[in-house]
Order: structure tokens, then C-alpha cells, then sequence
């Protein structure tokens, strides 16, 4: 059983997004996402200042099976990723949702289709059956 | 479902994340495949093979039929028990499969070949056995276990009955040993000493539980393929297939040329391939950027050509990402990896990469 904040929304590509106090958005993969890939062993972080379309690709998580695309779930320009990956990329094995960040996006479209917890919940209730 | 080891509820009860892998319900790691892999090189771990398929040869026609079908001579097996790795080759030349042979007499031998091959391994060894005086018999119903790390034999001696205990811990590398229904072989696929066990699959649970018990880490394939790929063991369907030849996967030193009048199959294609220049290159790959590098990925030699990466990952014990690759032929010490889009560069190292928990290539 995965743990899923109940304060955060979610994709069904397992990303994870917190709206942050200044309007900006911070975006990792759930817990579901790094257990499925196992330990990470490096992370390709975008460059501040690079706009994201929804949907796009952001970054790429890789572990020691395979590499994994990381999608932008809104749209808008990269303002901070978590340069600690480089030397630790297991943060996200051990801290998904805080340590584990990926990016921070200064959101220009932020009304996609976002996914409640309970709504992701559905999701992976739909992939263990 | 695929099919299952006799350790399958175990793999299960140990938590394990579970994968295909050739048709098998396979343990992949039971949490992290990091910590697995380190456990061997420092210490010890298990790994279920019950997978791979168990083959004995018996007959007066053994020696000559293994002489005939693999590529490696059994002739050079003196004593009994020894063990030998060997490819099987098909009429050109290509790689149906690698496999180890043990010798226990003149006739009785028995193969260790792949999983994912069985069923054509099988086929073709019958066949080839036609014309020879031998029973081909599979052995489904044993179970194997292989214990891998530097404590691997220590911590396993006190789960083998004591009456072969003591043979067991005296056998040399490579050697292995009938005790009782069981047998015990000092081989593995990690560059780490061990012993690989194998035992009627009734028994195989129990055995997993005095093992664990013992201290020895419960490890997955993950594991198997990062400490195997470090210790540059070629993959089977990775590194070479049946389109290439041993002289082009880093096998050249398991075809045994001598003597020259033994004709075993892909001998007259191979001897043509020996001689022919502009044969690929099949070397170690460091990568200087960071990165990982993943199998099939293109490389490209400036000036020269472009090769691909057959094994490629990140090497838990190096902290780098390393690869085997077959590349064109020419000298030069640097090539560039293409990952998504980008090149990465790389340098071609002396492998294997690490063997026995040292590191042995130049950082």
C-alpha cells in the first residue's frame, strides 16, 4: 500500500503537485511511481527559466531498471528543481513527497485535469487488480 | 501467470517485487536492488535460479556428443567435477546459447543452460544427440540455488549435511560435488566466490529458510543482472544471439581451437570469421558524463563508425554507469553514447569492471 497526501493532486502518469503559498507549484513522483522503478540512481532536471507545456516532458527519474519520462501536469515556466537529486537521486525513494521534489513551476495554466487523491487512489486500485 | 519456482511463496512472504522473466514469475528485489547487490560484494546473498534448465548428458556417446556440440572442449575436463563454460553454436556460427558443463566421468556430464531458452536448447540437443550413444534427460524437477559474496561458503556450510560439509568447503573453483540428491558446485554469475546449490525442489524451502536464517540476503534478479554485468559475464540474448559470433561477444577464449581436427558445430563458419578483418570489437564502456547507460543504445566512434550498447546500467559498486558494447573494429580509447538525443561521452575500459568487491578499472 502506497501512502498518498491527502493535501497534494496527482496524475495519472503518478506525478505528484503541491500548490505552493506563492502561487508557484511543486512536482515530484508519487510513491507509487518510485517503488515501481526502484532505487534511482540518476535524475536529468530541466533548466530554470524553460517553459513546459502540460503534459510534456519536464525531466527523466532513472533507476537501476529503467528510465522514466517525468510530465509537466500544468503548464508553465521551471523557477527551482532540487539540484540535491544529483548527488542523493534516492531522496525520492526515501522522501517522495518532501526531500524527493523534482521542480517548481511558476504555473501559466494551472486548470488541467488534476487528479484528487481519491481519484489516483481509483488509479492504482485499477493496476493491482 | 508464468510458471513458478519452487520458491515462489517465498519470494512472496520476503516481499518481493515479482517480474516476467523468460516465462518465470520471477523475484526482480524484495525492497531495494541497491542494497542486494552490495550484499554480495561484501558479504553474501541468495538468489533462486530454479528457472534455468538442468540437462544431463549420460552414455557411452557423452564425451563425443559434448565434443561435437559445444564450442569449449570437455576433453580439457581431467578431474571429476570440474566445470566449463561454453557456447553452443549453431552451423554458422552464431550463439544458440551459453551454458556450463560439469564432468563428473566419460559419461556423465551435466549442462546448466538458460531459462529463456529452454525449449530450443532442448530441440537442438536432442537432435544433435541422435547420432550419438546418450540419454538427454531435463531435470525439472531440482531447484537451485546460488549463494554468492566473500562469506558466501562460511555462512552456507552449516546448511549442507554434514556428512558432504566438509568436501563441500574443499572444493576448488569451478569444482562441483554430487551429495546425495543433491549437488553442490563452487561457480556463480556475480564475480564473487559461492556455491550454487542444487537440490529436489521439496527441499528448496526449507533450504531458503536455513539460508536466510543464516544470515545470507534474500537478492532478485535485479541484483543478479548489476553484479554480472560489473563482473562483465555476458547475458545470453544481451550480448551475443544467435546473428553473431563468440569472436564478436568477448567469448574468443571460450572456443577451444585445439585440437584442430575436432569438429564441432560452427567450426568451419568460425574459422572463416577468425580470419576475416574489420571484426567488431566487444569491450567495457565507463561513462564520463552523467547519465546511464541502457542496452541498445547507439555509440558512435568519431572517424570510425557506430556500435551499440548490448548490456548497459548503472554499477552499484562504481557509482558510475558502465556497459558492454560491440563496436567497430579500430583503435581508439573513446566513444559517445547517444541518450535521448544527446551525446554522451565515454571511455572504453579493460574489463571486468569490478571482481571479487575490488574495483578494477581506472576512475
Amino acid at each position: 500500500m502506497s501512502e498518498l497526501p491527502g493535501d497534494l493532486m496527482y496524475t495519472s502518469e503518478h506525478e505528484w503537485l503541491r500548490r505552493e503559498d506563492d502561487g508557484s507549484v511543486t512536482i515530484g513522483i508519487t510513491d507509487h511511481a518510485q517503488a515501481a522503478l526502484g532505487d534511482l540512481v540518476y535524475v536529468e532536471l530541466p533548466e530554470i527559466g524553460q517553459v513546459v507545456e502540460t503534459g510534456g516532458d519536464m525531466a527523466v527519474v532513472e533507476s537501476v531498471k529503467a528510465a522514466s519520462d517525468v510530465y509537466a501536469p500544468v503548464a508553465g515556466e521551471v523557477t527551482a528543481v532540487n539540484e540535491a537529486l544529483a548527488d542523493d537521486p534516492e531522496k525520492i525513494n526515501n522522501d517522495p513527497y518532501g526531500d524527493g521534489w523534482i521542480v517548481r513551476l511558476a504555473p501559466s495554466d494551472d486548470d488541467g485535469g488534476l487528479l484528487s487523491p481519491e481519484d489516483y487512489q481509483a488509479i492504482l486500485d485499477e493496476l493491482d487488480n | 501467470m508464468g510458471k513458478k519456482t519452487p520458491l515462489y511463496d517465498k519470494h512472496v512472504e520476503a516481499g518481493a517485487r515479482i517480474v516476467d522473466f523468460g516465462g518465470w514469475d520471477m523475484p526482480l528485489h524484495y525492497g531495494s536492488q541497491k542494497q542486494e547487490h552490495h550484499a554480495v560484494r561484501r558479504d553474501a546473498g541468495v538468489f533462486d535460479v530454479s528457472h534455468m534448465t538442468i540437462v544431463d548428458v549420460a552414455g557411452d556417446g557423452a564425451r563425443p556428443f559434448l565434443r561435437r556440440l559445444l564450442a569449449n572442449d570437455v576433453a580439457r575436463l581431467a578431474e571429476s567435477g570440474r566445470a566449463l563454460y561454453s557456447c553452443m553454436l549453431n552451423e554458422s556460427g552464431g550463439v544458440i546459447d551459453d551454458l556450463i558443463a560439469y564432468y563428473f566421468d566419460e559419461t556423465n556430464y551435466r549442462l546448466v543452460v538458460n531459462a529463456a531458452t529452454r525449449d530450443k536448447d532442448l530441440a537442438w540437443i536432442r537432435r544433435q544427440a541422435e547420432a550419438f550413444d546418450v540419454r538427454i534427460s531435463e531435470r525439472a524437477e531440482l531447484a537451485m540455488l546460488a549463494v554468492q559474496g566473500p562469506n558466501a561458503r562460511e555462512r552456507t556450510a552449516p546448511c549442507i549435511d554434514a556428512e558432504w560439509r566438509d568436501a563441500a568447503l574443499e572444493l576448488k573453483p569451478f569444482y562441483g560435488m554430487h551429495a546425495g540428491s543433491a549437488f553442490v558446485a563452487r561457480t556463480g554469475y556475480t564475480g564473487e566466490d559461492g556455491f550454487e546449490l542444487v537440490a529436489p525442489a521439496e527441499y528448496a524451502p526449507a533450504l531458503w529458510d536455513r539460508l536466510l536464517a543464516a544470515g545470507i540476503a534474500a537478492c532478485g534478479l535485479g541484483a543478479r543482472d548489476t553484479l554480472r554485468l560489473e563482473a562483465a559475464m555476458n547475458l545470453y540474448g544481451n550480448d551475443m544471439d544467435e546473428s553473431v559470433s563468440p569472436l564478436e561477444s568477448g567469448l574468443g577464449w571460450t572456443v577451444a581451437w585445439e585440437p584442430g581436427d575436432r569438429d564441432f558445430i560452427g567450426r568451419p563458419a568460425l574459422e572463416t570469421l577468425r580470419e576475416a578483418t574489420g571484426k567488431r570489437r566487444f569491450v567495457g564502456l565507463l561513462l564520463e558524463d552523467r547519465g546511464v547507460l541502457r542496452d541498445r543504445q547507439k555509440v558512435l566512434v568519431d572517424g570510425i563508425g557506430e556500435g551499440e550498447i548490448t548490456s548497459g546500467g548503472y554499477s552499484p559498486t562504481i557509482g558510475r554507469s558502465i556497459a558492454l558494447a560491440r563496436l567497430p573494429a579500430g583503435n581508439y580509447e573513446h566513444a559517445q553514447v547517444e541518450v535521448r538525443g544527446k551525446l554522451l561521452r565515454a571511455r572504453l575500459v579493460k574489463l571486468p569492471f569490478v571482481r571479487n568487491g575490488q574495483v578494477r578499472i581506472d576512475l
